[in-house]
């Protein structure tokens, strides 16, 4: 099943960063940095935010079902606002670099560069699998809500992940007061 | 996302000749404030902050990921909420409440029907509690009035409801999908099933919008569909009414026959007194008691207003009872986070064994699938195999049954601990008793005939051992004619102080077994007129 950037947009919503969070954010490439004031300390922003997408996007290959397709476009368009977001981005910074600094220690690697099967271990030794999410706590905790959660929240937020499920307007998502009327399709 | 609204009156020092103060901002202090102001100078004085309504969708995110309780949404808890449950019965006060503009509605769940007419005489219709000393008449125009106030989407297809007068302000959200399943198992019972008015727009009413969908309206509703106490506080408001938020009420200033001041203090510790002529307490069933036992003094060492010694006397809450199973076919829960169908068939047999109750039937039984992903150990496919294994099929019947008041259940002042400000911590010791008990087995048993017509598989049953409350706090400043059994008079007003009315659920003498709000909002409608002829 496809996921479209209607499901990021809604996953967004999801999490309060609708409308006027999810437009104001421009991507480096995004043909909006004229700005002429942008130094050094954005284009470092830059560079370790692109580092969190592919991070990202190599977690949510892991994490997400095999059968749903555009999880890239999902997943950055999704990480973008939350990455802005006061104090939660700092949070997905400091989950990223905790997955990589493992990464690299324990099998000398990037983690996004490596195979899936290779990121699925790493993070079950690392405990996240069966660490409960906390904002506050140990790495594995920490690794837990900011990353493994924060993707998991925003597929099943979202119509598509719903539907996954067999729920269009999963919680957290506005879908209307025609769906709950309906029976199965 | 920060407790502090901007729109607050920064210095939170007192109103000059306000003519009214009202204590609590919650849907009860909100409607006695919108009512009077304008006519009346009206300051309310809020014990919590004001929450800025951008903030709601981050406290959806709160309300749906694992690493957060239910008080944490609405930033309950901690040294300021602390209490405690010396009864049999613990009470979890904390989730059953929420202090700040808007009070326990910004996390309620919004159903809202009128009491039955035998309700207000328990005692010679049921041969058990006492009777109200006014009827289902008294209140009837307050009732279509509150409905309006409240924007309540219902509908006149409940056979059992008390006579209306006119139709609800909006209509009646449709039956749902799992309510078409039911209304078969129910028509071969012979139970009747009805709509459910709910305090949330069917349509766009009031200036807010209709009911969007989002699914998480207990405890936070993002799109303002839901009715809180924000609404009547900011109509207040924009009548000249001054609402001072983070005023916690700490003593009621007094003389032997009224109120002085309430004196209360601001986030720094300043101590300040609004005085007033006359005095609303809105501080819902825990903490209106409690504002009186602290302010006891020479005069009143028991507590102010409490010359029937029974101040926090008669605590009652509603009990839950339900039954829940699972079927071999799709029930579609879990799209909207309010219900559309119950029962009140059962609940006019009441009698001296078997309380009143109503059926509910539920549109979120079993698991949320967002929810159930954030916990368990797996992801990818595994992940989605357990979500579409344990979503999909659930069903579920919930009730609500009513508690008889008893002396030895009460809201006290715990002796031994004090709050951040040094106050003893309000003691919910709560005592329910058989009848209740009683009532919980006999709705249980309708609620697995029903299930079992469905064809379900029972999974799971909240009976007599394992029921809790519902987070309703009545009876602890009861109503009645007679200063030596009751705190209030038939209009609200204590019948020790002359300027002191007390609006909100303390003042039932028994509770019935409807959700409360629509009662207590009919009541301070009706405290409003009565402060308004007094000041006149
Ligand atoms: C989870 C949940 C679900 C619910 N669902 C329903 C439902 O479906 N239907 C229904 O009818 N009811 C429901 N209720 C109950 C409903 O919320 C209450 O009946 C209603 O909010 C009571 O209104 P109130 O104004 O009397 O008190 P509250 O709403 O509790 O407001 C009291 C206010 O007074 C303030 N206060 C307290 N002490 C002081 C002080 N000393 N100084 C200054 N301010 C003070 C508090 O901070 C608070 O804001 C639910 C409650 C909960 C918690
Ligand atoms: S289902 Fe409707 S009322 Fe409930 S939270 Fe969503 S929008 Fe609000």
């Amino acid at each position: 099943m496809e996921l479209s950037r209607r499901d990021a947009v809604a996953a967004l919503a999801a999490l309060g960063l609708g409308g006027g969070a999810a437009a104001m954010y421009t991507r480096r490439d995004g043909g909006d940095d004229g700005d002429p004031q942008s130094g050094t300390e954005d284009e470092e922003i830059d560079v370790r935010d692109d580092h969190a997408e592919r991070v990202a996007v190599a977690a949510a290959e892991v994490l997400y079902p095999s059968q749903v397709t555009g999880v890239e476009q999902f997943v950055t368009e999704f990480l973008g606002p939350r990455l802005n977001q006061d104090g939660h981005g700092d949070g997905i910074r400091e989950a990223v670099g905790i997955v990589g600094d493992r990464a690299q220690r324990w099998y000398g690697a990037e983690f996004d560069a490596l195979d899936p099967d290779r990121r699925d271990q790493l993070l079950r030794e690392m405990g996240v699998d069966t660490a409960d999410e906390a904002p506050d706590g140990t790495d594995a905790e920490r690794v837990r809500y900011y990353l493994v959660n924060d993707l998991l929240l925003a597929l099943y937020a979202s119509p598509t992940g719903g539907e996954l499920v067999g729920i269009e307007n999963p919680q957290g998502h506005p879908g209307g007061t025609d769906s709950y009327q309906r029976g199965p399709p | 996302m920060s407790g502090q609204g901007s729109a607050s009156r920064q210095d939170r020092s007192p109103v000059t000749d306000a003519d009214v103060c009202v204590i609590g901002a919650g849907p009860a202090g909100a409607l006695v404030a919108d009512h009077l102001a304008g006519a009346q100078d009206v300051v309310v004085l809020e014990a919590g902050p004001r929450f800025d309504p951008g903030d709601r969708v981050e406290r959806q995110e709160r309300a749906i990921r694992p690493a957060f309780d239910r008080p944490d949404v609405w930033e309950m808890g901690g040294e300021r909420d602390d209490h405690a449950a010396s009864g049999e019965w613990f009470y979890p006060l904390n989730h059953a409440r929420v202090k700040g503009v808007g009070g326990s509605t910004l996390h309620w769940q919004g159903m809202v029907m009128r009491l039955h007419e035998e309700d207000f005489a328990s005692g010679s219709e049921r041969g058990v509690g006492p009777d109200w000393p006014i009827d289902y008449a008294d209140l009837q125009p307050y009732y279509a009035d509150a409905e309006t106030e409240l924007g309540v989407s219902g509908a006149d297809d409940n056979p059992f409801a008390p006579p209306r007068e006119q139709p609800h302000p909006n209509p009646a959200f449709p039956p749902s999908y799992s309510d078409s399943m039911f209304a078969d198992a129910c028509d071969e019972l012979g139970i009747a099933m009805h709509s459910v008015p709910n305090a949330r727009n069917s349509e766009p009413f009031d200036g807010r919008s209709e009911c969007v969908g989002y699914g998480t309206c207990q405890p936070v509703c993002p799109s303002g569909a839901k009715y809180d106490g924000t609404v009547h506080v900011e109509r207040a408001e924009s009548q000249g009414a001054t609402v001072i938020d983070r005023a916690r009420v700490e003593r009621l200033a007094h003389d032997a026959e009224a109120i002085e001041a309430a004196v209360y203090t601001t986030p720094d510790g300043t101590e300040h007194r609004q005085e007033a002529d006359a005095f609303v307490l809105a501080c819902g069933g825990v903490e209106t008691p409690r504002l009186l036992l602290m302010s006891d003094s020479e005069q009143y060492p028991g507590g102010l207003a409490n010359s029937s010694g029974l101040v926090g006397r008669y605590f009652m809450d509603h009990l839950f009872a339900g039954v829940g199973g699972v079927l071999d076919e799709p029930t579609r829960q879990n799209h909207v986070g309010f219900l559309t169908s119950e029962s009140h068939q059962f609940y006019d047999e009441a009698d001296e064994e078997v309380g009143p109750f109503k059926l509910e039937f539920f549109n979120y039984a079993g698991p949320s699938p967002v929810e159930l992903a954030l916990t368990g150990d797996d992801w990818g496919d595994d992940l989605l195999d357990r979500l579409q294994s344990e979503y999909g099929n659930h069903v579920a019947v919930g009730a609500l049954v009513e508690q008889l008041p008893r002396e030895d259940s009460y809201v006290g002042l715990d002796p031994e601990r004090t709050d951040d400000r040094g106050n003893p911590v309000p003691d919910v010791h709560w005592t329910v008793g058989d009848r209740a008990l009683r009532t919980i087995q006999r709705a249980n048993g309708i609620q697995r005939s029903i299930l079992q017509e469905l064809g379900a598989e029972i999974t799971w049953t909240v009976g007599p051992d394992d029921t809790g409350p519902a987070y309703h706090h009545m009876g602890t400043t009861r109503m009645g004619t007679d200063p030596a059994s009751s705190v209030v008079d038939p209009a609200c007003r204590t019948h020790d102080l002359a300027n002191c009315w007390i609006a909100g659920s303390s003042v039932f003498p028994t509770g019935g077994a409807m959700n409360p709000t629509l009662t207590i909002a009919a009541l301070a409608l009706r405290v409003a007129d009565a402060v308004d002829a007094a000041l006149e």
